[in-house]
C-alpha cells in the first residue's frame, strides 16, 4: 500500500518512518530511549550522574550503572530523599537524573520537587517511567495519569513527554546539556516508533508531523501514533484532512504552534494518556481561551482511576484509541461547522 | 499459652500448602506479577486467617474485627490466596488476578474487594494506616487488634519512620508490625541497596518491643504473635525471618524472583513441589 502518511509533506519533512505500513513500525518501550540517552550524556559530560529508587532494571538506569559505577547512586524506597538529594548533588556541579515511577517521583516527592529543584533553581532531571494506564496489570496503584499536572503548575519547571523511544533519547541527551529542573515522562509499555534519528527536536518546539486544515489534532506521548492512524483513516474514509501535532513539551508550550493549528484548522482534538483534568490538553485550552477560541475535544483519562488490564484493552476501555480520537475529530469537525 | 497440637500444625501446613499452589496458579494465569515475597509470606498469612484473626469471612465489615493491612501490597496474591481458601470468595476467582475486570487488582485495592482494609502498593503508607486505625480503636475503648504486614525494602521509606514515632507516642500496644525480613529487594540485597541492620536496634531505640523469629515456621510465628498480643503500653514489630520464594526450589533466595510469575513449565515444576511437600506434612510429625 503506498503511505497517504509519506506522501504528506510535514511527515516527510520530519523525516518519520512510514508509519501506516505495519511492517515498518517497530515496537520499543519509551524508557529504551532514556536509558540509551542517559549513558551517551554520561559520555558527554562527566557531570551527569545517576541516582535510582531501587528500579535500575526497569526505569532503564541499569546501562548507565554499567557504564559509570561511580557516577550511579542507589538509594532504595526512597523518592523523597531521591530528590532532595539529587537538589543537594546539583549544588555541587553536578547534572543529576533521577528516576523511579512517575507515581512516586514526581507523584510521592512533589513538594521536595517543588521546594529543592524548582524554587531553589537546582538542575535535577526527574525521569519519571511507567507514566498512564498503559503500565497495565500492575494497576491503579501505579498507573500515573495525574504527574503532568502536578508538574505543569510548578514554575520553572519543564516537563516533556516524548512520542516514541527516539524521541526519548533524543530529549535526554537534550536536557542533559541545557540548565533546569526539568520532568521527562515516559511509558513501559512497547509502542510504536515513528521518528528516526534525522527527526530534528527542540525543547519548546511542537512538530507537524501531518498536514491539513480540517482539524488538528494536538498529542503527546505514545498515543501520538494513534492520532496518525486516526488522521488517516479520516482522510481515507472521509476526506477529513487533520494536522497532527506532537506537542511533546508541555511546558514551556510552544504557544506559536498551537495557536496557529487552531487558526488554520478552526477546531483541535487534544490527546494525552492523562487525565483530561489539568494536563496537556488543558493547557492548550488555557492558551487557546486566552488567544484564539475554539471547538475543543479532549481524548485523555476521564476523572477516573485506572485499573489492571492488558495496555492496549486499557487504551480502548478510556477512550483513548484510534477509534476514539477517529469519533473526537469528527465531533470537533461538527461543531465547528456549526458555528460558521 | 497452650501450644498448638501437631495435628493443628499439620492443618495449618496444608493450608500453607493450599496458598501456595494458589499463588503459583493465579501468577500463571496473570502473566505477570510477584511470586517470591507471595511465596515466603505464605505461612504468615495462613497463619494470620486460619489460626491468630478475630474475622468472619462471610462478614468482612465486621465493626469487632481485627485489621490486618498489607502495606507492601505487590505481595497481594499472597493475601488474594490466604482469603480466597479461607473463605472469603471462590477459589477459581484467583485465576482472575491482574486481569481486566477483576476484583484481584495487582495491587490490593479497598473499594474493589471487601476485606482488604486498606489500598496499597506504593510501598511504606502501611503502618501509618495502621498507627490511625489503633488509635481510633483507643479512642473506641475497642478491643480489636491492628497487624500490618510490612516488607524489608519498605523501611527505606521515611514515612514508616514517622509512623514509628508515631505509635510508640500513643503506646499503641494494639498494633502489630510484621516484618518481611527476607533481605531482599528488586535491586539485590537489602544491605546492599541502603542498609537497614541493626533493625531490631531501631525498632527497639523507636520504643517497641522488639520480637524474631523463623517466619516460615507457622508454630513458631504463632507463638511469638501470641507473646506480642501480651505486651502493655507499647506497639510491638515481628521480625519474621523468611527466605524468599520460600516453597519452590528454583525461586529460593533469589532476588530475580521478587516480580516475576512462573512460566508454564515453571509451574508445573512449583506444583508438582507442592503436592510432594504436602504428601510429607502428616509423616514429618511420625
Ligand atoms: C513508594 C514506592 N516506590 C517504589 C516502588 C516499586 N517497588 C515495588 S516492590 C519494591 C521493593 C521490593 O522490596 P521489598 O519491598 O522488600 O519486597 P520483596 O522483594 O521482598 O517482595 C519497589 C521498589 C513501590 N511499589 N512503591
Ligand atoms: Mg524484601
Amino acid at each position: 500500500m503506498a503511505s497517504a502518511s509519506l506522501s504528506n509533506a510535514a511527515a516527510a519533512a520530519m523525516h518519520l518512518i512510514d508509519y501506516a505500513d505495519p511492517a515498518a513500525v517497530k515496537q520499543v518501550p519509551t524508557r529504551n530511549g532514556f536509558g540509551e540517552g542517559l549513558v551517551e550524556a554520561g559520555r558527554r559530560d562527566e557531570n551527569v550522574i545517576a541516582i535510582c529508587a531501587d528500579l535500575s532494571e526497569s526505569t532503564r538506569m541499569e546501562a548507565f550503572k554499567k557504564a559509570f559505577p561511580s557516577r550511579y547512586i542507589e538509594i532504595g524506597v526512597a523518592e523523597q530523599m531521591l530528590v532532595a538529594m539529587a537538589s543537594g548533588l546539583a549544588a555541587t556541579g553536578k547534572i543529576p537524573f533521577i528516576a523511579s515511577y512517575a507515581m512516586f517521583n514526581p507523584g510521592r516527592s512533589w513538594e521536595q520537587v517543588r521546594t529543592t529543584m524548582a524554587l531553589n533553581e537546582m538542575d535535577v532531571k526527574i525521569a519519571g517511567a511507567h507514566a498512564g494506564v498503559s503500565v497495565g496489570p500492575d494497576g491503579a496503584t501505579h498507573q500515573a495519569v495525574e504527574d503532568i499536572a502536578i508538574m505543569r503548575v510548578i514554575p520553572k519547571m519543564t516537563v516533556i513527554v516524548p512520542c516514541d523511544s527516539v524521541q526519548t533519547k533524543q530529549a535526554t541527551l537534550a536536557v542533559a546539556a541545557r540548565f533546569g529542573p526539568t520532568y521527562l515522562r515516559f511509558a513501559r509499555a512497547e509502542s510504536a516508533v515513528i521518528t528516526t534519528d534525522a527527526t530534528p527536536f527542540e525543547v519548546g518546539r511542537a512538530q507537524t508531523f501531518r498536514d491539513g486544515s480540517d482539524v488538528a489534532i494536538v498529542a503527546c506521548g505514545i498515543l501520538v501514533y494513534n492520532a496518525l492512524v486516526a488522521a488517516d483513516r479520516l482522510a481515507r474514509e472521509d476526506g477529513i484532512e487533520c494536522r497532527v501535532v506532537n506537542n511533546h513539551t508541555i511546558k514551556p508550550m510552544d504557544e506559536a504552534a498551537v495557536v496557529a493549528a487552531a487558526r488554520d484548522c478552526g477546531a483541535v482534538v487534544t490527546v494525552e494518556e492523562h487525565q483530561v483534568h489539568g494536563g496537556m490538553g488543558s493547557r492548550v485550552a488555557e492558551i487557546l481561551a486566552a488567544q484564539h477560541p475554539v471547538p475543543i475535544e479532549f481524548i485523555g483519562v476521564q476523572d477516573r482511576f485506572g485499573q489492571s488490564g492488558n495496555p492496549q484493552e486499557l487504551v480502548e476501555e478510556y477512550k483513548m484509541g484510534v477509534s476514539a480520537i477517529y469519533d473526537a475529530a469528527k465531533r470537533a469537525l461538527r461543531r465547528k461547522q456549526s458555528r460558521t | 499459652m497452650a501450644s498448638l497440637s501437631p495435628e493443628r500444625l499439620d492443618a495449618l501446613a496444608e493450608h500453607a500448602n493450599d496458598v501456595r499452589q494458589g499463588i503459583i496458579r493465579s501468577l500463571l494465569a496473570a502473566g505477570s506479577g510477584h511470586s517470591g515475597g507471595s511465596l515466603d509470606m505464605a505461612d504468615v498469612f495462613t497463619a494470620m486467617y486460619f489460626e491468630l484473626l478475630r474475622h468472619d469471612p462471610k462478614n468482612p465489615d465486621w465493626p469487632e474485627r481485627d485489621r490486618l493491612l498489607l502495606s507492601c501490597g505487590h505481595i497481594a496474591p499472597v493475601r488474594y490466596s490466604a482469603m480466597a481458601y479461607a473463605g472469603y470468595f471462590p477459589v477459581e476467582e484467583l485465576l482472575t488476578l491482574r486481569q481486566f475486570g477483576t476484583r484481584l487488582q495487582g495491587h490490593p485495592e479497598r473499594v474493589s474487594l471487601p476485606g482488604l482494609e486498606t489500598t496499597s502498593g506504593p510501598l511504606g503508607e502501611g503502618l501509618a494506616q495502621g498507627t490511625g486505625m489503633a488509635l481510633g480503636a483507643k479512642m473506641d475503648g475497642a478491643d480489636w487488634r491492628v497487624y500490618v504486614v510490612t516488607s524489608d525494602g519498605e523501611h527505606q521509606c521515611g514515612l514508616h519512620w514517622e509512623a514509628m514515632m508515631t505509635a510508640a507516642k500513643f503506646s499503641l500496644d494494639n498494633l502489630t508490625c510484621i516484618v518481611d525480613r527476607n533481605f531482599i529487594q528488586i535491586d539485590g540485597s537489602t544491605e546492599d541497596v541502603m542498609p537497614l541492620e541493626p533493625l531490631a536496634d531501631k525498632y527497639r531505640a523507636f520504643n517497641w518491643e522488639v520480637f524474631e523469629c523463623d517466619g516460615n515456621d507457622i508454630g513458631a510465628f504463632i507463638e511469638t504473635v501470641e507473646r506480642a498480643k501480651a505486651v502493655k503500653g507499647k506497639p510491638q514489630v515481628i521480625i519474621a525471618h523468611t527466605l524468599m520464594g520460600k516453597g519452590v526450589s528454583y525461586m529460593e533466595g533469589d532476588y530475580l524472583w521478587h516480580g516475576k510469575p512462573p512460566k508454564p513449565e515453571e509451574a508445573e515444576t512449583a506444583l508438582r513441589e507442592l503436592h510432594a511437600a504436602r504428601e510429607l506434612i502428616g509423616a514429618n510429625r511420625g
